[in-house]
This record gives structure tokens, C-alpha cells and sequence, in this order.
């Protein structure tokens, strides 16, 4: 019926597609991160950018303006956060987690008012590339997804050069070591914490949109549940390098596609044990890494000019 | 000073927000005498009143209750949805007894020990718990209903139908955990789909979560490369899988709430728990003092469990003729559906 190059397709197709909104929200909280703040509200702007991106698609049948509808939440939520970390130099895990239950919260009571119940909208549609999407294999594994993973993986790249190649990565990664040697220089941290926390709001809103007008074309309560708080673990995981998160969340998402694969098997593994692997190897490899790596030494401190 | 004054100010209008979400509403008016007081019913339920399943059925129920009691003047209710911390919905349970409701239910499996601790606290209250048959008698508590669904019934139906459909005969099934109603539903799916074929082939891949829509949509991704033509799955993050079944032209048979609207071209029949079956008897248990201590199930027998066919799915007549011929075996007892069936 199927041979395992079947499987191996299926898994790493799978582990592709899974890997999508982590990396939006994870890599938007590397840059966050690196300038010095941890922003544990990402749960929040990705659930109000999914619930933003599906309703504005529901109403008007053009995803691209859902998107749009994502970025603009998601910037309204990084800006705020960026005001209450930077400004009011709060305990940035402490408001972290009230911008997530603000998210959760929110859009809820917006799905509950606006929709009341679970529909579908047609979504963010699959790429085509001439010849490419028809190759066997290749085709379905690389070629064949909605343009929301394209983007995620694209980020990749452009994160990393923006980091390590351009006088912005400089400024940001300053600001997260070392705050008053760079504000000496003449580096504006809270400007470069304002751009890092806000661009991180709007990754984690597209994140948000990639599930609910990317991979599943229908929003619901609380459907990452607990995926924003994934993606803010492989930040650790990546040991701060948009590389290492890559690494992190396709880790995670092939062994998430390798458990259902084993449970269809019907391999004698019971199903709890298979469900527990990818978080018990997170858990494990986050162990090692800690290890070596060392977190942006002005992580969670607000800065004062003095 | 000003700063951490702005933050509590940030934090309390979070907090406030998710207890909007959250939902403690009244569902109706109160009514503007007291002439004759109404019955009065509160409801603790896990996910949201219009999650296509679970907390939904309960919800049409106590609509569809009221109704039959004769409006909002003869039965008010409220309802506490999303409580899928325990100890949140906990307070809930022990807020409403407290607050004098005649019947206070607590509708998930998880929510059972903190009952068992509430309830002798309030001895005039009466309480239900579902979906379980437990009513703590045994425990010297005398004020807990239970009620269950017979989900392995309809689970069963719908498999002798997903059994015919079939044309590679890999069938697929998308579960949570493997626990309650969904592991009944799933194993009389899977008994049901072999007594027809006993080829066939029942692969089931249980998520781990309720709420993971995303993993729901790649399990029913993996089932379809594995081949399946057919495919259900129960609890509220089926939804996922339902877009990934309607998206693949896959067929999907759904349980707990009818689901039709959601993919109309590709659902085929949906097992529908009407929860008023064990309501009714609580309620006239109640008002006649008995305050607890029976357990009721919904069966395709009561009516508390029925196959609702999605009218716009063109279903074979022989296909219908084999659902109703198994409806009619379940009922008068000639095909027995076991129970935890390995």
C-alpha cells in the first residue's frame, strides 16, 4: 500500500508544514530576545493575529487583506508591550503573561461576538511553481505548500543577515548585551527595543494567521494552544540563532509528524508515550544546549539612562 | 509609583477580558415577578458553547430543555464556558451552589473529585456529573446525578457505514485521549467498521490534546497518505481534521454535535447526543425531592442518541437501508456493541 519512502515523504512533508507558525513566532522572538527583551506574550499576539487574519478573510474573501489585518494586530500588540517593557520598565515575564491572557481573552470574546461559531474560509492558497510542484517527490515535500510556509522559511535567512551582516543586527545585539555601552555610543536602546518587540508582535500575529488562514482555514478558541509558548522555548533551544531555531522547530515538528505516523502503524507503542516525544526530546536537547549557550546578557533588564 | 500603577491597570483588563471570554452569561432575563420561582440549572462545561461538540451538545440541551419547561420563567440557566483548568471551574461549581441553584452540573470527567469534595457541602443542592456512571453513592454522598453517553452505539453505526463508503478499505480515526466518550465512540467505530469488512483496516491516532487543532489537521494528512478514504474522529479539535478531509474530498463521519455545516460536501452522518433525555428525569427527580444517586445514559434506545444524515451528502439508499437495519439491532439487542472492545 505504502513503502517507507511513502512514510519518510509523508513525515517530512508533515514536519514542514508543522514547523510553520513556530518559526514565524520563534524567530520574531530571537530578535526580541537579542535586543534584551523576553516577550512571553507571544501566545497572545499569534491568537489575536489568527482570529484578526480569519475574519477579515471570512468578510471579505481575500486572505491578503487578512493578512494585512494580522500585521496591523500584531503591531498594535508589540507596540504595546514594547511600551510597557520599555517605557514603564515592567517585569517584562510578569506582563508577558498578561499580554498572553489579554490574547486569549480577546479573542475569544471577538469569535464569540463577531462569528459565534466554527467556519472555514477558503485561505491563503497553495503555491504552484511550473514544473517544480509536479516533480514526484521533490514535488509534494517542497513545492506543493501554501505561500504562509514559504514565508516562514524565508525569514530564516533574512533574520540571520540582518543580524550578523547588517549595522541593525549590531545595534540590536548591543542593546541586548550591553545597554549602557551602547547608549554611550549613541544607539538608541528603547528605539531598538521598540523595533525589535514590535516586529516580534507582528511575526507572532502572522504566525498566528499561518494557522488560521494558512494550514487550517478556520479559526477556533484557543487553537495554538500552547504552541506561543513552544516557540518561545526553541528560542532557547537555538541558543539565540535563527539557524538553532530552525533546527529546534523542524526537530520538534518531525518528531510531532513521526509520533501520528507510528500511532497509524500501528507500532506497539502506546499512544501517550508517542504523543510525550517531542516535548520530552525538547526538553532533553534544551538540557545540553543550556549547557553551552549563554542568553543575551541583558536579558529581562529594562534599561535606565543614567 | 505611576508605572506599576499602569501595569495592575494593564493586567486587571486582561484579567477582565478573559473572564468576558470566558463567559459567565446569563442566558436569560430574569423574570420581572416571582410569582412562581423557576427552576434554576448552572453548567461548568471545558471548551466554548459553539465547539461543534461536546460543551455545544450540552448547551442545545439546556435550550431545548427550557423550551419544553415552558420558557425562561419556568427554567433559567447559566453556564461557565472554556473551564478547562479544573480548579477554575471548581470555584465555578461551588459559586453556583452557593448562589442556590437547584441544579448544578459539572459536564467533563475531570471535574469529578472536586465534586466529590463540593457537593456534601451543600446537602440541598443537587448536583450531576458526566460523562461517567459514578454518582458517589458508595462514598456516602446522596446529591450527585451521573450521566454518560453510550457514544460506542453511534460510534458503531457510523462504522458499519464508513465500512461501505470505503473503497480502499483504510479507514482512519483522529481521537484526543484515549479516554471517556471518545474512547467509547472510537471503539465502536472500530468494531462496527470490521464487523462489515472484516478486512478493512482501522488505523487511530490518538493527538494527545483537545484543543490541538493544527495536530488534528497533520493526523488526518497522515491518515490519508496511509491510504484511508474514510475518516472520523471525535472531541473539539476535529475541526482541523475536517478541513484536511473536506480539502483531500475524504469522507468524515462526526459524533457528539452535527457537523454537516462545517463541510457539507464531504460529511456523511453524524451521531447527535440529545442530553435533555437524562436532563428530564433529573429535573422531575428534583422536584420531587430525590436530589441524586441515579445514573442515566443517552442509547439509540431513549432517543438520547440519534443518527442525523447530512442531507446534502447524497448517501446510497443500500448504505442508509445497513445504518437503519444496525439502528434497529442496537435497539432491540440483537447486535451487542461491547464495551472497551479490544
Amino acid at each position: 500500500m505504502y513503502s517507507i519512502g511513502d512514510i519518510l515523504l509523508g513525515i517530512a512533508a508533515s514536519g514542514i508544514r508543522l514547523a510553520t507558525p513556530y518559526l514565524y513566532a520563534a524567530i520574531g522572538e530571537t530578535l526580541g530576545q537579542r535586543s534584551g527583551v523576553l516577550n512571553l506574550g507571544v501566545e497572545g499576539q499569534m491568537l489575536l493575529g489568527a482570529f484578526a487574519a480569519f475574519y477579515v478573510t471570512y468578510r471579505t474573501g481575500n486572505p491578503w487583506l487578512g493578512l494585512l489585518a494580522a500585521v496591523l494586530v500584531g503591531l498594535l500588540m508589540g507596540l504595546a508591550m514594547a511600551f510597557v517593557t520599555v517605557n514603564l520598565h515592567a517585569e517584562q515575564g510578569i506582563s508577558g503573561i498578561g499580554f498572553y491572557l489579554f490574547g486569549l481573552g480577546m479573542s475569544d470574546l471577538l469569535f464569540q461576538k463577531l462569528l459565534g461559531t466554527v467556519d472555514s474560509v477558503k485561505g491563503v492558497p497553495d503555491a504552484h511553481f511550473p514544473l517544480l510542484s509536479d516533480l514526484p517527490v521533490l514535488g509534494e515535500l517542497l513545492f506543493r505548500h501554501n505561500w504562509m510556509v514559504y514565508g516562514a522559511y524565508a525569514l530564516v535567512p533574512l533574520a540571520w543577515f540582518v543580524l550578523n551582516k547588517t549595522p541593525w543586527g549590531l545595534m540590536i545585539k548591543a542593546a541586548g548585551e550591553n545597554p549602557h555601552a551602547a547608549d554611550s555610543l549613541g544607539v538608541s536602546v528603547a528605539k531598538v527595543r521598540y523595533a525589535t518587540v514590535t516586529l516580534g508582535g507582528i511575526l507572532s500575529a502572522l504566525g498566528g494567521a499561518s494557522l488560521s488562514i494558512g494550514l487550517l482555514k478556520i479559526f477556533q478558541q484557543n487553537m495554538t494552544s500552547g504552541l506561543g509558548f513552544i516557540a518561545v522555548a526553541l528560542v532557547y533551544f537555538g541558543s539565540w540563532r535563527p539557524v538553532g531555531v530552525l533546527m529546534g522547530a523542524l526537530l520538534f515538528s518531525l518528531v510531532n509528524a513521526l509520533q501520528l505516523w507510528v500511532q497509524v502503524l500501528g507500532l506497539p507503542i502506546p499512544a501517550d508515550f508517542a504523543v510525550m516525544a517531542p516535548y520530552v526530546l525538547t526538553i532533553v536537547v534544551l538540557v545540553i544546549v543550556v549547557q553551552r549557550a549563554r542568553p543575551p546578557a541583558a536579558l529581562t533588564k529594562p534599561f535606565t539612562r543614567e | 509609583m505611576r508605572r506599576s500603577i499602569l501595569l495592575l491597570l494593564v493586567l486587571a483588563l486582561a484579567a477582565g477580558l478573559v473572564a468576558c471570554g470566558g463567559g459567565q452569561e446569563a442566558a436569560t432575563q430574569a423574570p420581572a415577578e416571582e410569582a412562581a420561582k423557576p427552576f434554576r440549572i448552572a453548567v461548568v462545561m471545558p471548551s466554548a458553547i459553539n465547539d461543534m461538540a461536546f460543551s455545544q451538545s450540552m448547551y442545545d440541551a439546556l435550550v431545548k430543555l427550557q423550551k419544553e419547561m415552558g420558557g425562561p420563567e419556568k427554567m433559567e440557566f447559566v453556564y461557565s464556558e472554556n473551564m478547562y483548568v479544573v480548579d477554575d471551574a471548581a470555584a465555578a461549581i461551588r459559586d453556583y451552589a452557593s448562589q442556590g441553584y437547584d441544579l448544578v452540573i459539572a459536564h467533563g470527567s475531570q471535574y469529578g473529585s472536586s465534586l466529590q469534595e463540593i457537593a456534601p457541602d451543600f446537602p440541598e443542592t443537587s448536583f450531576a456529573w458526566g460523562t461517567t456512571v459514578d454518582t458517589f453513592k458508595e462514598q456516602g454522598i446522596h446529591n450527585v446525578f451521573a450521566y454518560e453517553a453510550r457514544a460506542e452505539q453511534g460510534g458503531y453505526v457510523n462504522g458499519v457505514m464508513a465500512a461501505l463508503l470505503s473503497k480502499s478499505g483504510v479507514i482512519g480515526v483522529v481521537g484526543p485521549i484515549e479516554t471517556g466518550d471518545a474512547k467509547l465512540y472510537i471503539d465502536g467505530f472500530k468494531t462496527g467498521v470490521l464487523a462489515t469488512n472484516p478486512d478493512a483496516q482501522v488505523n487511530i491516532n490518538y493527538i494527545g490534546s483537545f484543543s490541538d487543532v493544527a495536530l488534528a489537521a497533520e493526523a488526518a494528512k497522515t491518515h490519508i497518505e496511509a491510504g484511508a478514504d474514510v475518516l472520523t474522529g471525535t472531541a473539539q479539535m476535529v475541526v482541523g481534521a475536517i478541513g484536511v478531509a473536506k480539502d483531500n474530498g475524504v469522507l468524515w463521519f462526526g459524533t457528539q454535535a452535527d457537523q454537516s455545516s462545517l463541510a457539507p460536501e464531504i460529511v456523511v452522518a453524524n451521531q447527535v447526543y440529545d442530553w435533555t433525555v437524562a436532563l428530564k428525569p433529573m429535573v422531575e427527580n428534583i422536584q420531587k425531592g430525590v436530589l441524586g444517586g441515579e445514573a442515566y445514559s443517552l442509547t439509540l434506545a431513549n432517543g438520547g442518541l440519534t443518527i442525523q444524515y447530512n442531507p446534502q451528502f447524497d448517501l446510497p439508499e443500500d448504505v442508509k437501508a445497513a445504518a437503519e437495519q444496525t439502528i434497529q439491532g442496537i435497539i432491540d439487542g440483537s447486535i451487542q456493541v461491547p464495551v472497551g472492545g479490544e
